[in-house]
C-alpha cells in the first residue's frame, strides 16, 4: 500500500525546474552586486528557496506524512545546532571578561581582606 | 513501502548531518578568515560552476519525470528519463573533472600539489584551507553522485525487465529522494564555494 | 532470599526453533533472522571485550609500581586500544546490536526488523572494522588515546592511527544502520494494538538509542575521514601552522561522541526498566516518564558536548553554556532512577540474578552520574579534567552501569535465547564478585583523581601507590567476575535445565512464545489489547 498515489503534474514539475533555473541566475547575478555583509544571507536565502522547492515539490515532502516532515526538520535542527554551538565558541573567544561589584579575583581583588 | 520511505529519508538525515560536519568546518575557518576565503574566488570556474549547477536542476526533473513515468506504468518514459538523469549525472562529473584537472595544473590542491596560489601572498595559507575544504566537499559529493549513477543502472536495468510498473515503484521513489538529496547539497555548495567574492 | 526462576515441566526438547531449524555455516553467514544475527553480535562483542578487557589487564600490571613497568609509548598503546575497542566495538554495540536486535521484532509483535538483509550488512560491517582495529592491535597500537585529538594524531603520532581510524568509521556505519533499523521498525512494524503508550520501556529506550545513532554517528564518520585526510596529504585543516584549529577536531569528534554515551547508556537503563518491573511484580512507576525522560536525554545529550572542552580552548562563554545544559541533561537520568526506586516500592522483589545487577545498576550509575555533575561543574573541573576523577567517572557509568545492565539482560533474557537456565548460585556469585570487583578498581580512582593524579600517564607520585594497586588488584577480581559467566552460559547451552517460554512469570510478549522462538516468532500476529507491565498478584508461572 502506497501512500504516495499522488502523482505531480508535468506543468508544475516544468515550473519548479523553470524556477530553480532562475534562481541559479539570480544567485550568480547578485553575487557581482557589492551588498557587504549581505551577499552571504542573499545567498543563503536563495539557496534555501532552491532546498525547499527541490525538497518541498521534487520530493514530495508536501504531500507526505507529518512523521516524514519531522524527520526532516528534525536533521535540519540538528544540523543548526551543530553549527551554531561550535559558532558560540568561535563568536565568544574574543569577548573579554568584564569583572563585575559582586565577583572576586583578578581585576577586583581577593574576596577576603 | 511505507516502510522503505521511511528508512530513506533516516538514511537521508544521516547524509545531512555527515555533510553537515563539511559545512560547520566550512562556516568556522571562513568566518576566520573572510578575506582570505573571498581571495580565492578568481580561482573557481563560475561558469563551469554555474553549469553544473544547471545541470544538476535538469537531472533532478528528468529524475522525478522518471518516477512519475513509473507511477503511470510508463515504461518507454521511465527508461528515457532514467537514461536522460544519468547522462546529465555523468555530464556533471566530466565538468568536474575539467576543473579538478584545471586546479591540479594550477598548483591548487593543498597536501599534494600547493603551489599556485600567487595572486594573494600573503592569503595562501587560509586559502589552503578552503581549497581542502572545495576539494572534500565536492569530492564527497562527487562521491555520492557516482554512487548514484550506480543505483540508476540498477534502476535501469530493473526497468529493462519489466519490473516496476503502478503497484510497485518504490525503490525509484527512494533513489530518486537520494538523488534529489545529492541535488540539494550541490545547491549549498555552489554560492559558498564559487560565488564568495568575485565582484571586487 | 526469594527466588522467582520456576523449572519447566521437562521436554519441550525437539520442538523446532531459530537455532536448530537450520545448520551450516552458509545458514549463519547468510542468515537475515534477527536472532541469529544477535546471536552472531554476542559472539563478536564478546571477543572484542575481552580483547580490550586484555590491553586493561596488562595496564593496570603497570600501574603497580609508580615507575612503571613499561615504556610511556607501550603504555599509551595500551590505554588507547583498551578505550577504542572497549567504547567503538563493545559498548556502542553492546545491547542494541544483541538484545535488542533479538528482542525489538517480539516485543512490537513483528516477524523481524524492518530491513533483515540491513541488519545482516551492519553485522559485516562491524566484522571488517573489528578486523581494522585487531590489524592496528597486532600492528601495535595506537597511542592518541581514543579521542584521536589532532594535531598529536594528524602529525605526530607514529602509531597506526589510520588503520584504527578506519575500523572505527566502518563500525560507525553499522551502528547508524543498526539505528536506522530500529527507528523505523518501532514506527512501522508494531503488531495491532501495539500503540507508542503500550510499548515495553526496553523499546522505548533502544528507539532513543537509534535517533542518537542515526543523528550523531555521520559526524563522527566524516571527522575521522578530515584526520584521515589531515595525516595522509597534511591538507592543514587541523594545523595551528597554517591557520587550522585543532579545537575545531574536538567540537566535531565530540559533537559525536558525547552523544555516543548515551547510545552507551541508554540501552542499558532499557533493561533495567524491564528487569525490576518483574522482579517487583509492578507495573513500572510513571511510564511516560520514563519514556519520555529517553527521548529527552536523546535530545539534551546533543547540546552538551562542549563539557568535555572546557580548559582545552574553548571560550569560556560558550563552556558556560554547555556547563547549564549538561546539569540538565541529568535531570531525564535522575527521573529514571526515582521511577525504578518507586516501582520496587510496595513491590514484591525478589533477587534473582538479574535483579542483583540491577541493583547494583542503580547504585553504581548514581555515583556515576552524580560525580558527571562534578566534572560539569566548570570550577571543580579545572581540577579534575584529565584525572584519574574523569576515569572513575565514566568507568562507573560505563562498567558499573551499562556493562551490569548488559550483564543483567544477558542473564534475564538467556532462557529465551537459548530456551536454557543458567546455574544459579554461580550466577549470584559471580554478580557479588563483578559489585566487590568493580568498587575495588573504580572506588581508589576517585580519590586518585582529586588527589591530583593525571589520566593516561604511566608513571605516578610514589605516595599513589597504594590507591593504585588496590585498584589493579580490584581489576583482576573484576576480571575473574566477569569469566565466570562466560564459563557457566557456555556450560548451560548444553547442560542447563530447559527453560520452558517464561522462567521468570514476566510480562511481555517475548514472554508468550516458545523459548528458544521460532524463526518467525509468532505463529500468528498478536493483537495487543492491554498495557506493558501488567503484572497482577503473583501468579501461577505458566511453563
Amino acid at each position: 500500500m502506497t501512500t504516495h498515489s499522488h502523482i505531480p503534474r508535468v506543468r508544475t514539475l516544468v515550473l519548479v525546474w523553470l524556477a530553480l533555473i532562475c534562481a541559479t541566475g539570480m544567485t550568480t547575478g547578485v553575487s557581482y552586486v557589492e551588498l557587504g555583509w549581505m551577499n552571504i544571507v542573499v545567498a543563503l536565502l536563495i539557496a534555501v528557496v532552491k532546498a525547499s522547492l527541490v525538497a518541498w515539490i521534487f520530493m514530495g515532502v508536501r504531500y507526505t506524512t507529518s512523521l516524514t516532515k519531522l524527520f526532516v526538520v528534525a536533521g535540519l535542527l540538528w544540523l543548526g545546532i551543530m553549527i551554531l554551538l561550535t559558532f558560540s565558541d568561535y563568536h565568544t573567544r574574543s569577548w573579554m571578561y568584564q569583572p563585575q561589584p559582586w565577583s572576586h579575583g583578578p581585576g577586583n581583588g581577593p574576596a577576603t581582606k | 513501502m511505507d516502510a522503505a520511505t521511511l528508512g530513506m529519508w533516516t538514511f537521508l538525515i544521516t547524509e545531512v548531518l555527515f555533510f553537515g560536519g563539511m559545512f560547520a568546518s566550512y562556516a568556522v575557518y571562513r568566518n576566520m578568515y573572510l578575506d582570505a576565503f573571498a581571495s580565492t574566488s578568481q580561482y573557481m570556474n563560475v561558469v563551469l560552476g554555474g553549469t553544473n549547477t544547471a545541470v544538476l536542476i535538469c537531472s533532478s526533473l528528468t529524475m522525478v519525470l522518471a518516477v512519475r513515468a513509473a507511477q503511470l506504468s510508463n515504461r518507454r518514459h521511465l527508461i528515457l528519463f532514467l537514461i536522460l538523469t544519468m547522462i546529465f549525472g555523468v555530464a556533471f562529473l566530466v565538468i568536474k573533472g575539467f576543473e579538478y584537472h584545471a586546479k591540479w595544473v594550477e598548483g591548487l590542491v593543498p597536501g599534494l600539489h600547493w603551489s599556485g596560489y600567487t595572486e594573494h601572498p600573503e592569503f595562501a595559507y587560509h586559502a589552503q584551507i578552503l581549497f581542502f575544504l572545495y576539494f572534500c566537499m565536492t569530492g564527497m559529493h562527487a562521491l555520492h553522485m557516482v554512487v548514484g549513477i550506480g543505483l540508476l543502472t540498477f534502476l535501469l536495468v530493473q526497468a529493462y525487465r519489466r519490473v516496476f510498473n503502478a503497484n510497485y515503484f518504490a525503490p525509484v521513489e527512494m533513489i530518486g529522494l537520494y538523488w534529489h538529496f545529492v541535488d540539494i547539497v550541490w545547491i549549498f555548495l555552489f554560492p559558498l564555494l564559487y560565488l564568495i567574492g568575485h565582484r571586487r | 532470599m526469594a527466588t522467582l526462576a520456576q523449572r519447566s515441566p521437562e521436554v519441550e526438547a525437539e520442538e523446532v526453533n531459530y537455532l536448530n531449524v537450520e545448520h551450516g555455516w552458509k545458514s549463519w553467514l547468510l542468515t537475515t533472522d534477527h536472532k541469529r544475527i544477535a546471536v552472531l553480535y554476542i559472539i563478536s562483542i564478546t571477543l572484542m571485550f575481552f580483547v580490550g578487557g586484555l590491553m586493561a589487564v596488562l595496564f593496570r600490571i603497570n600501574l603497580l609500581v609508580p615507575e612503571g613497568l613499561f615504556s610511556a609509548e607501550t603504555y599509551n598503546r595500551l590505554f588507547s586500544m583498551h578505550g577504542i575497542i572497549m567504547v567503538f566495538f563493545f559498548l556502542v554495540p553492546s545491547i542494541p546490536a544483541t538484545l535488542a536486535n533479538f528482542l525489538i521484532p517480539i516485543m512490537v509483535g513483528a516477524k523481524d526488523l524492518a530491513f533483515p538483509r540491513i541488519n545482516l550488512l551492519s553485522w559485516y560491517l562491524y566484522i571488517a572494522g573489528a578486523l581494522l582495529a585487531i590489524y592496528a592491535v597486532v600492528r601495535g597500537g595506537v597511542d592518541t588515546g581514543w579521542t584521536f585529538y589532532a594535531p598529536f594524531s594528524t602529525t605526530y603520532s607514529n602509531s597506526y592511527v589510520l588503520a584504527a581510524a578506519f575500523g572505527v568509521f566502518t563500525a560507525g556505519f553499522s551502528s547508524i544502520l543498526t539505528g536506522l533499523n530500529f527507528i523505523v521498525t518501532v514506527h512501522k512494524m508494531r503488531a495491532p494494538g501495539m500503540t507508542w503508550s503500550r510499548l515495553p520501556l526496553f523499546v522505548w529506550s533502544n528507539y532513543a538509542t537509534g535517533l542518537i545513532q542515526v543523528l550523531g554517528t555521520p559526524v563522527l564518520a566524516i571527522t575521522l575521514l578530515l584526520l584521515a585526510f589531515e595525516r595522509i596529504a597534511h591538507v592543514g585543516i587541523f594545523d595551528p601552522n597554517i591557520g587550522g584549529d585543532p579545537i575545531l577536531f574536538q567540537h566535531l569528534f565530540w559533537f559525536y561522541s558525547h552523544p555516543a554515551v548515551y547510545i552507551m547508556i541508554l540501552p542499558g537503563m532499557g533493561v533495567i526498566s524491564e528487569i525490576v518491573s518483574c522482579f517487583s511484580r509492578k507495573r513500572i512507576f510513571g511510564y511516560n516518564f520514563v519514556a519520555f525522560s529517553s527521548m529527552a536525554i536523546a535530545v539534551l545529550s546533543f547540546v552538551v558536548w562542549g563539557h568535555h572542552m572546557f580548559i582545552t580552548g574553548e571560550s569560556m562563554y560558550t563552556g558556560l553554556a554547555f556547563s547549564i545544559l549538561s546539569f540538565m541533561v541529568a535531570v531525564p537520568s535522575a527521573i529514571k532512577v526515582f521511577n525504578w526506586t518507586a516501582t520496587m516500592y510496595k513491590g514484591s522483589v525478589s533477587f534473582d540474578t538479574p535483579m542483583l545487577y540491577a541493583f547494583g545498576f542503580i547504585g553504581l550509575f548514581t555515583i556515576g552520574g552524580l560525580t558527571g555533575l562534578h566534572l560539569a561543574t566548570l570550577g571543580t573541573d579545572i581540577a579534575t579534567h584529565g584525572t584519574y576523577f574523569v576515569v572513575a567517572h565514566f568507568h562507573y557509568v560505563m562498567v558499573g552501569g551499562m556493562v551490569m545492565a548488559f550483564m543483567g539482560g544477558m542473564h534475564f533474557w538467556w532462557p529465551k535465547i537459548t530456551g536454557r537456565m543458567y546455574p544459579e548460585a554461580w550466577s549470584k556469585f559471580a554478580a557479588l564478585i563483578v559489585f566487590i570487583g568493580f568498587n575495588l578498581t573504580f572506588f581508589p580512582q576517585f580519590i586518585l583523581g582529586y588527589l591530583g593524579m593525571p589520566r593516561r600517564y604511566h608513571a605516578y607520585p610514589p605516595e599513589f601507590q597504594a590507591l593504585n594497586v588496590l585498584s589493579s588488584a580490584g581489576a583482576s577480581i573484576l576480571g575473574i567476575g566477569y569469566v565466570i559467566p562466560m564459563v557457566y552460559f557456555i556450560w548451560s547451552l548444553k547442560n542447563g535445565p530447559r527453560a520452558g517460554k517464561n522462567p521468570w512469570g514476566a510480562a511481555g510478549l517475548e514472554w508468550q512464545i516458545q523459548s528458544p522462538p521460532t524463526t518467525f516468532n509468532f505463529d500468528e500476529t498478536p493483537v495487543v489489547t492491554e498495557e506493558a507491565y501488567n503484572y497482577g498478584p503473583l501468579e501461577e508461572i505458566v511453563g
